[in-house]
């Protein structure tokens, strides 16, 4: 079981939580003209990294709070947590 | 090589088994290959098989960074079917059931093929819809389905749970009567001893730490044991295939998640069929020894750990219990995890990449163990050919930039969503 810290509710245990994927996956940006590469890269692309993972969870069954998670894909240690706004 | 049968067993009885000979070699690498295989699991096996065989490609290597057979050929649940309602699936994996059907025969090894039937259980109105008309997609492409009423369902599974009164109640199911299930590490030592006694070079505990692109062309691969020179490598490495994709600076629409599966402590028969809950994702057999296999959802986030954890499997085995209650009295014998290449679709890839000599096989989700054959086949033709085979023409790498996605189940990584 992993022991996530949620930065709005402090530790809870993992199945409170939902898991939301990369988050380095970023959204090309509103009204810009992309072409169709930029678009399907952010939609399929994953760079899917053995190691040190920054990635979303949703405390869905708490807060329902969206945050990140920096954890070892290969290990599950967890590193750190941050809200969404802030960056490693 | 050595024919395995009745009278070897009695001939070799008499010298106490001791002269049989190696089932596979144990070879240093040469310098070069006509062709690499990278990964030496049940794909990879058997797409060096068939280049040898169908192909007559016998200069190759196969590069593992274990031991054959020891990630998930050996790890999965051994289901082999051709459910499928898309066209490419259902082609591609219908070949496929022709190449079980006479494996056991072809590789002189005895797989224990066991047709013994798979039976998706509806559980709604609106369920035995969307099965009917699946069944009738896989009857138009030559596949045996059957839609069970729940009384018929009953007479082939008595022991699950029937009553009205719960959550998610039997309405009947969809069952493909062909399928089954089959030893599956015998798939891979049959496969690598064959190769082997082609010309195959089997090359274990050697892990591919880069590779040589020149102008586009691969030229070579580098390894624990040294450089390889080959102008044709294929990528056979399932839940590895992001690490080493980033090896050759590319990024693909694939994640590594873990998957579980566990055995109960083995019972006298009970279940002769392959059963899976229609309203989770949990799924049922009995083995050979006894033991109830039993598998579920992935442990739901990016993983390489081939290590699970214990809510998920809390929760594949209440769906279980929901199913057949008396699984609610068995121990676990056993419980281990797998690293799987989910694609983004939940369909495979089958191609070849903008680096010349360079094929890719990879994305195979839940449903790799069943694919072994077709993967084998497909992936030789491949590479041999520099050119798809139109069996694997759907399993483009491109199909995610171009749309045409084949999302059979909507199984892709992104489990969270449902």
């Amino acid at each position: 079981m992993l022991h996530i810290k949620c930065p709005y509710c402090g530790m809870r245990s993992q199945n409170e939580f939902a898991y939301g994927g990369d988050a380095s996956a970023k959204r090309p940006e509103l009204n810009k003209e992309i072409s169709d590469l930029e678009w399907d890269s952010f939609v399929y692309l994953r760079k899917s990294l053995r190691g040190k993972h920054l990635e979303l969870w949703h405390h869905i069954s708490g807060c329902r709070q969206w945050f990140k998670v920096q954890r070892d894909t290969a290990t599950h240690e967890i590193f750190k947590t941050l809200k969404p706004s802030e960056d490693i | 090589m050595q024919k395995y049968s009745v009278f070897n067993l009695i001939k070799n009885a008499f010298t106490g088994h001791k002269d049989w000979e190696v089932a596979w070699k144990d070879p240093t690498p040469k310098s070069e290959y006509d062709v690499v295989i990278i990964g030496g699991g049940g794909h990879g096996l058997a797409t060096a098989y068939y280049l040898a065989k169908e192909h007559n490609i016998t200069n190759v290597a196969i590069i593992e960074k274990g031991w054959i057979g020891g990630g998930n050929v050996g790890r999965n649940t051994t289901i082999i079917r051709s459910n499928y309602m898309h066209d490419d699936n259902a082609r591609f994996s219908e070949f496929g059931m022709n190449l079980w059907r006479n494996m056991s025969q072809e590789l002189n090894f005895n797989v224990m093929f066991s047709p013994r039937g798979i039976i998706n259980l509806a559980h709604s109105d609106a369920q035995m819809n969307v099965f009917s008309r699946r069944g009738n997609s896989m009857r138009l492409n030559g596949i045996d389905a059957v839609l069970l009423e729940r009384e018929e369902v009953k007479k082939i599974i008595p022991m699950a749970d029937f009553s009205e009164n719960v959550r998610f109640p039997i309405f009947g199911g969809l069952m493909q009567p062909s399928a089954g299930t089959a030893r599956h590490d015998g798939v891979a030592w049959g496969y690598a001893r064959q190769a082997d006694s082609m010309g195959v070079d089997i090359i274990q505990n050697c892990e591919v730490t880069g590779f040589d692109v020149v102008g586009g062309k691969i030229k070579g691969i580098r390894t624990s044991k040294g450089d390889i020179k080959a102008n044709k490598v294929g990528l056979c490495v399932a839940g590895s295939t992001s690490i080493l994709a980033e090896k050759l600076n590319m990024t693909l629409p694939v994640e590594t998640h873990l998957l579980q599966a566990c055995v109960s402590e083995p019972i006298k028969p009970i279940l002769d069929s392959v059963v899976t809950f229609g309203a989770g994702h949990f799924y049922c057999s009995q083995s050979d020894k006894g033991e109830m296999v039993m598998g579920g959802d992935l442990d739901g986030y990016n993983s390489y750990a081939q290590r699970g954890n214990l809510p998920t499997l809390q929760h594949v085995l209440t769906e279980g219990i929901a199913m057949f209650p008396f699984l609610s009295k068995l121990k676990m014998l056993r419980t281990w995890g797998g690293i799987m290449d989910m694609s983004m679709d939940g369909s495979p890839i089958i191609d070849k990449t903008h680096i010349e000599g360079l094929y890719l096989n990879c994305g195979w989700c839940y449903g790799g163990f069943k694919a072994t054959p077709a993967s084998g086949w497909t992936f030789a033709h491949t590479i041999a050919q520099d050119k798809v085979h139109e069996l694997n023409a759907g399993y483009s790498l491109n199909r995610f930039h171009t749309g045409h996605l084949l999302d059979e189940k909507g199984l892709g990584t992104k489990t969270w969503i449902s």
